[in-house]
């Protein structure tokens, strides 16, 4: 669906079902450079089961018109300007990679709207390689190309997609280079890299917070993850084997599983 | 201690490494090294929930063979990492790949432009089948590149061809050909067969939809019937409103957007969920199995091809018997420098020669040759030969077969893998042959 905020017209999926504004909203928030695509395999579940779901296009990337925003505290000034936009009054919010810096610090701003916080490949910091940022920075394809190796684990590499036929390091790496790299990627890896916040955002966040890691993420490492957690009263981890950064795609339906009993535990859907 | 700083450099695994490798987790397969065939027809829900999130496409998974096969899956994963594209869909044969394609684009009412030189089963699907389902076409030699342009009307939905035409060589011109579509807000789908992904990947060319017959280089032993259709992903289908069945609520899965839903991978899924549910073309688990041994060994194979092909092209070109050959490798064909630069790694194995006496030459020739295999198949690792007027295009009247570059003295060659001198000893057999008649009649 489209909708404005701050007069730009942003799109997000409702995962396939009319928006509902009775039903409790759940936005979903993408990594560097990337679109509401990679949360096919999580998104229509919660839209077909009592939610509202957002899987938003953040400014310009995807099908949202606009500039990107260039550091991670106006993303999540935006995130709360999204849930205001479609008139609802609280949210849960579900990041990945970049989605978890905006997330921590939307949920820190506003603890009275964010319900509960579910975090992807999340760390308190993602501090970025300096010559990956250049090239991203300077519009080279190879940084998505780099993106999309780091980003996979070793059993993503050879595919294996949960949906039958998809190869999921090409249809990522057509995500990144949707838009023009240098205004999407570039500029949000420039915003990760500035960010310095997290791990002082983290300790402000008191709604129910689960994070997922991956084994074999080289992005945010395990140990990144959980120092992330550390700082958050409460907070759950759930870790996958044998699975990389890109565990929305690479391990989708355990990532559902997860995150599907953490929501309906803690912020439950509108019964039928 | 050198100071210099190592560059970043992709390790995503390569062609060869995908060939044998994508697609498929071991550890997923009680560690099976091989892909296991999955001989089945249906799949276990978990339970009711499971059951309707796989049916409402909220999760991946498979239902029904007919839909989805895990064997066929790794196959349709396979193919696609190796094109380069976002996702495929493997069917029963490449004619199905085409129809699919074809009815995931089209409704009634809506129009094609389609290259002149295809293969016969080709030309008439397009010039008498699809007009039944009310999908006219127009068809356009593959050098006449401002003819796509000219034929586009406002109901065109795409542009369709071989890339290297079938039987004739004739080539596409496929960068140029691709910016008429896209400058026309439409798709550019190319068969290529006869190049797979290790001569040609069409995607880094313009093209938007490739299709193969997998039947034929792909599998490469002329064991098993096969089809795919590969997605490149760059297309945009909501850029106008062309395309309504991709970008519009579709009442087939509960209002899904295809476009919006899945971007990159949107007309596989809607081929996938529409097309194969509807129409049901689905590829056996066995002959996706059989596909997958050939994929593991195709670039060696292709190297053999296209190097055996060009020692026929120089064999034939010296021939007394010979009246012409057709190989975009020859100098002197037309497409030869496009050639070099849509088919770096080689010009193909498929060669087409006149022969000298014509028609009842060639019959002579084709009746004679025994290691050369006389069938209506391509790709084989074995050579095939083939005298088109009488064989593969023979449903075709005489003006048609003018019009798809065909002609009577026409042989079709699909150099094998063999011991070169041994497809050359045949030959000899088959042109001593065919000399016979003509040194009989000048008597």
């Amino acid at each position: 669906m489209k909708f404005k905020v701050n007069n730009n017209e942003v799109f997000a999926s409702t995962g396939g079902r009319p928006f509902d504004k009775k039903k409790p909203l759940i936005i979903f928030v993408h990594g560097s450079g990337l679109t509401h695509m990679t949360w096919v395999l999580q998104t229509r579940y919660f839209a077909f089961h009592g939610y509202n779901v957002l899987a938003v296009d953040l400014p310009g990337h995807g099908l949202s018109s606009g500039e990107s925003l260039k550091s991670i505290e106006e993303m999540a000034d935006w995130i709360n300007d999204v849930i205001d936009a479609v008139g609802h009054k609280e949210a849960s919010l579900v990041g990945h990679s970049q989605g978890c810096l905006v997330t921590v610090e939307c949920t820190s701003r506003y603890p009275d709207k964010i319900k509960t916080l579910s975090l992807m490949g999340g760390a308190g910091a993602i501090p970025m390689n300096p010559e990956l940022l250049s090239l991203a920075e300077n519009n080279d394809p190879k940084a998505v190309d780099l993106m999309m190796d780091w980003a996979h684990g070793p059993a993503g590499h050879f595919g294996g997609h949960p949906v039958p036929g998809l190869y999921h390091i090409n249809t990522g790496t057509m995500l990144a280079k949707s838009r023009t790299i240098q205004n999407t990627l570039g500029v949000d890896f420039r915003a990760c890299d500035n960010y310095k916040n997290g791990f002082e955002a983290a300790k402000k966040i008191k709604c129910p917070t689960l994070s997922i890691l991956a084994t074999d993420d080289k992005m945010c490492p395990v140990k990144e993850g959980k120092k992330l957690a550390s700082f958050i009263d409460g907070s759950q981890v759930d870790i996958i084997d044998n699975c990389g950064h890109m565990m929305l795609l690479e391990e989708a339906d355990r990532v559902l599983t997860v995150l599907k009993k953490f929501i309906t535990t803690n912020y439950p859907p509108l019964s039928s | 201690m050198s100071d210099k700083k190592k560059e970043l450099k992709p390790n995503t695994y390569k062609f060869d490494t995908l060939s044998l490798h994508a697609g498929y987790q071991p550890h997923k397969n009680a560690g099976s090294r091989q892909v296991p065939i999955y001989q089945t027809t249906s799949y276990l829900f978990d339970d009711v929930d499971h059951a309707a999130a796989l049916f409402n496409l909220e999760r991946g998974g498979h239902i029904y063979s007919r839909i989805s096969n895990p064997t066929v899956g790794v196959l349709e994963e396979r193919v696609a990492s190796l094109e380069g594209g976002t996702a495929a869909l493997a069917t029963s044969s490449g004619m199905s790949a085409i129809f699919l394609t074809v009815m995931t684009l089209c409704e009634a009412g809506d129009h094609l432009v389609v290259s002149s030189q295809l293969y016969g089963g080709t030309v008439n699907l397009f010039r008498l089948t699809l007009p039944k389902f009310g999908i006219k076409c127009t068809f356009v030699k593959p050098r006449d590149t401002e003819g796509f342009k000219k034929a586009i009307q406002n109901n065109t939905k795409g542009i369709f061809g071989e890339l290297v035409g079938n039987p004739g060589n004739e080539i596409m011109n496929m960068p140029e050909i691709a910016k008429i579509a896209h400058d026309a807000g439409i798709p550019l789908m190319v068969d290529a067969t006869y190049q797979t992904p290790y001569l040609c990947k069409p995607f880094e060319h313009g093209a938007d939809i490739v299709i193969h017959s997998l039947t034929k280089w792909m599998a490469g032993h002329g064991s098993s019937m096969a089809g795919i259709l590969v997605e490149g992903g760059k297309f945009d289908w909501m850029q106008n409103d062309k395309f309504p069945t991709m970008t519009k609520p579709y009442e087939g899965y509960h209002g899904l957007s295809f476009a919006e839903e899945f971007g990159p991978t949107a007309f596989t899924m809607k081929a996938r969920a529409e097309g194969m549910r509807d129409f049901g073309p689905c590829l056996s688990p066995q002959n996706a199995w059989n596909v997958l041994q050939g994929i593991e060994t195709l670039s060696v194979r292709m190297k053999k091809h296209c190097s055996n092909a060009e020692e026929m092209v120089k064999y034939l070109s010296n021939h007394e018997s010979v009246a012409w050959v057709s190989h975009p490798s020859v100098p002197d064909h037309p497409d030869h420098e496009l050639a070099k630069k849509l088919l770096p790694n080689g010009r193909g194995s498929m060669i087409a020669f006149g022969i000298k006496g014509g028609k009842d030459a060639g019959v002579a020739f084709i009746n004679n040759v025994k290691l050369a295999s006389h069938l209506a198949n391509v790709g084989d690792t074995r050579t095939l030969v083939i005298h088109p007027a009488s064989g593969t295009h023979s449903q075709m009247d005489e003006a048609t077969l003018k019009f798809a570059g065909l002609s009577h003295d026409m042989i079709r060659l699909s150099v094998g893998i063999e011991d070169i001198d041994d497809i050359k000893n045949d030959f000899e057999i088959g042109f001593r042959a065919a000399r016979k008649p003509r040194l009989v009649s000048n008597q």
